[in-house]
């Protein structure tokens, strides 16, 4: 095989610069959105005192899990030594940093005081998930890093000698990543939605759907700059059939969450609501998750030929249903409400046995949209400055 | 003067328990132990409370009324985003339509989730079974109040004007029933817990768990009580009697 | 651009810095008044004033976390002791709080340009003026 010849976007053109354009902007509407939070409070927001964390939550979660999923393309390469995904190795190691670092903004940004984020570095309680998975995320960014190093440095990346056990290291990092955000969720008692282990490999295979997803997009606009595609022939199919199998997983995990779930009789409760009679959730569970997520793209990318539109259009369909997955585990999980005592019913001027009313406010999603879009804008400006980039894709 | 020989000085200081005033009127004092200001909390003592729910009256806030004047918090008029320390839940039964009014707060767990889940530390269980939101540290990260299994935890939505001198309270970090910390250091119970006793049915009573001489502790052993959601294994420090 | 548009540019410029040159020199000449810091009520604060001055912020530190954690209530070197002492009482007769410029701390903090972030939870007067009077020591 012809050694690989990586490039950068040498000529940005004007569709470029538009596009990066509007990523700054929404990058800074967000910014602003999460500055009129802080200097007025989370009053502003639609979060409450039973909806603690709201849609900002559901983007910093999104990114975060697609980041450890967007690191495939490498994985698959050098720990799965299948040469054909090299070519696309360097940029699925940017996409992972710079989806990790949307996510992460975001997450910073939501908090109360986010001005105290050197005491988040610095004091550290271990028995909190949260902690360790504030050294999963910085971890994760400095091992893929050294990735990329491995990878791109004229001597060390001539042989895999270096990239090789790096690669190992980030596939391995990866999972206990997901794991971790997962369990963020999946160890909370208090709360009939999540309390369930099965939480961390749904993450897992959501991850590996949303990384593959996100990156395909993204590939179609880096070839779109280039002038020439970056999928194609064999390679379409290849990135298709994976695709595919990703989110049969995250539906066959789904799936067993909710059965899991439905076997509990203390369970029906929170099941029949998320799956019969909460409304907009169960909308958003059926339509969004799992029919535009999951059905819609899974026959569209098994019964039809491989095109590079049909696999993007699947991709975007995988993306939304990833966000309305994430939108129905944190904001369903706590619409519901809380049972203090079995088989009793309860009030209180806290709304307690109440389903409590979310919707979320510009601010929320101006913040999370522009950290999606700080992502984006860090992927376009590294493509164009390093040679992230295949020359000759998948020959 | 050691530790004992103090306590049992303030025991005999304050030691009775109520002293009649009047016929049908009664004084209540909490029996006292009030460390030295340079004395450490330590795990020798377990703050609880035995609420005896037979005693809440219909329709009664004493308590939450007297949690508000004593900790500032109550004036807003945003009931899902303002803080509530403490409220009157009602518990009915979906059958029988029974119903029971009782007063929930932070049960002061000895295995408090909120305490596991603080990425910074800043929810901790002081050595007296007290747990707290040490608000210095607390980023705002409101996991806690995904956690705790109560819904006893509330996020300061918004700036906080005047806030008492003894119970800081600020936005962008949670807080909860802090036990009445301030006035248990001087040797006074809870605000909620002296003025049911002073306006209401005397349902709350609060003590030392781990003294085997305190009115709590013997009420504990000798009555059937109840813990909410005992199943999760928090081990709440307040328990409710008649439920 | 046209030579002219170039022109008027570096004029506007010029006339921006010359305005702001000539502003600068003039606060410069009249100089900032040190601050005025309110005395006390007590005969003398709880440590040698020029190491309150240096170190207040490391005492109130230590202080708050042996006061959270470990419930030590020492009144030396409690906020509420300092801001006790040092209320200003303002027209209504309550001392003022944070908010107004004559407060004890932002006297100082003003004039150093530092933030304080404690009143951002903490009362920044006592209850009562009385209050204040009676923590004399």
């Amino acid at each position: 095989m012809a050694r690989l010849v990586f490039r950068r976007i040498e000529q940005p053109g004007r569709e470029y610069w538009a596009g990066l354009g509007v990523l700054a902007v929404l990058a800074m509407v967000g910014l602003w959105a999460a500055h009129v939070m802080e200097l007025e409070g989370h009053v502003v927001t639609g979060m409450t005192n039973r909806v603690v964390w709201g849609l900002p939550h559901v983007f910093a979660v999104f990114l975060i899990v697609a980041a450890s999923g967007a690191l495939n393309a490498a994985s698959i390469a050098s720990v799965f030594g299948q040469a054909d995904y090299k070519p696309y190795a360097r940029l699925s190691g940017l996409i992972a940093i710079a989806l990790l670092a949307g996510g992460l903004a975001v997450l910073v940004l939501d908090l109360g005081r986010p001005d105290r984020l050197i005491v988040a570095m610095t004091r550290y309680n271990f028995a909190s998930i949260f902690a360790w998975n504030i050294f999963l995320y910085v971890g994760f960014v400095a091992i893929v890093a050294a990735y990329l190093v491995a990878m791109m440095d004229r001597e060390l990346g001539r042989s895999d000698r270096w990239s090789k056990p790096i690669g190992w290291l980030a596939f391995l990092w990866r999972l206990v990543l997901t794991t971790g955000t997962g369990s963020i969720f999946g160890w909370l008692v208090a709360r009939e939605a999540y309390d369930a282990a099965v939480l961390a490999p749904l993450f897992i295979a959501s991850s590996l759907a949303l990384g593959t997803a996100a990156s395909i997009p993204i590939l179609a606009a880096c070839g779109r700059a280039l002038g020439e595609p970056l999928l194609a022939d064999d390679m379409l199919s290849r990135w298709q059939r994976l695709l595919a199998i990703f989110v049969a997983a995250t539906l066959y995990f789904t799936a067993l969450h909710h059965l899991t779930n439905l076997y509990a009789s203390a369970h029906h409760g929170i099941e029949r609501f998320l799956l019969l009679e909460g409304g907009g959730i169960t909308q958003l569970f059926w339509i969004g998750q799992v029919g535009i997520g999951g059905v819609l793209p899974l026959a569209l990318l098994l019964l039809s030929a491989p095109t590079m539109a049909r696999l993007n259009l699947a991709a975007i369909m995988v993306l939304v249903g990833g966000l309305a997955q994430f939108y129905v585990v944190i904001i369903g999980g706590q619409v519901y409400p809380q049972t203090l005592f079995p088989g009793m019913e309860i009030t209180s001027s806290f709304h307690d046995g109440e389903i409590a009313p979310y919707r979320a406010s510009f601010y929320e999603l101006a913040l999370g949209l522009g950290g999606a879009a700080f992502a984006l804008l860090l992927i376009g400006i590294g493509a164009a400055l390093l040679p992230f980039l295949p020359r000759h894709p998948a020959r | 003067m050691s530790a004992p020989d103090r306590r049992e000085l303030l025991r005999g200081l304050a030691g009775a328990a109520t002293i009649a005033l009047a016929p049908g009127v009664t004084l209540h004092v909490f029996e006292a132990q009030a460390r030295a200001p340079d004395q450490k909390v330590s795990a020798k003592t377990r703050w609880g409370m035995l609420i005896d729910v037979g005693k809440c009256g219909d329709g009664c806030t004493a308590c939450v009324e007297a949690c508000k004047t004593e900790n500032g918090w109550g004036g807003g008029t945003r009931s899902r985003t303002d803080a509530q320390w403490i409220r009157a839940l009602t518990v009915r039964d979906p059958k029988t339509k029974a119903a029971v009014t009782l007063p929930m707060m932070c049960q002061h767990c000895a295995n408090p989730p909120c305490v596991d889940v603080c990425p910074t530390g800043a929810s901790f269980r002081r050595a007296d079974g007290i747990v707290l939101v040490d608000k210095h540290i607390c980023i705002g990260c409101r996991y806690c109040v995904m956690a705790c299994p109560y819904g006893a935890r509330s996020f300061v939505h918004e700036a906080v004007t005047d806030p008492k001198p003894h119970a800081p309270r600020g936005k962008g970090t949670v807080e909860s029933c802090t036990l009445c910390v301030h006035r248990i250091d001087a040797g006074h119970e809870p605000a909620c817990a002296e003025a049911c006793a002073d306006r209401a049915g005397g349902a709350m009573l609060f003590g030392d768990l781990n003294d085997p001489d305190s009115e709590i502790a013997k009420r504990v052993v000798r009555y059937r009580t109840v813990k909410v959601r005992a199943d999760l294994g928090c081990d709440p420090g307040v328990a409710y009697r008649n439920l | 651009m046209t030579a002219r548009g170039r022109l008027v540019l570096v004029a506007a410029l010029a006339a921006l810095v010359a305005v702001a040159a000539g502003a600068a020199a003039l606060t410069r000449f009249k100089g900032t008044d040190r601050p005025h810091v309110p005395r006390g009520q007590g005969e003398a604060c709880v440590a040698d004033t020029d190491w309150i001055r240096r170190n207040h912020m490391v005492a109130l530190d230590r202080q708050r976390d042996a006061t959270v954690h470990e419930g030590l209530r020492t009144p030396r070197f409690s906020l509420a002791g300092c801001l006790a002492c040092h209320a200003v009482a303002g027209e209504d007769g309550r001392a003022v709080t944070a908010a107004d410029s004559r407060h004890f701390c932002r006297v100082c903090h003003d004039y150093a340009a530092v933030r304080v972030d404690c009143f951002d939870c903490h009362a920044s007067r006592p209850e009562r003026m009385a209050e204040a009077a009676g923590s004399k020591r």
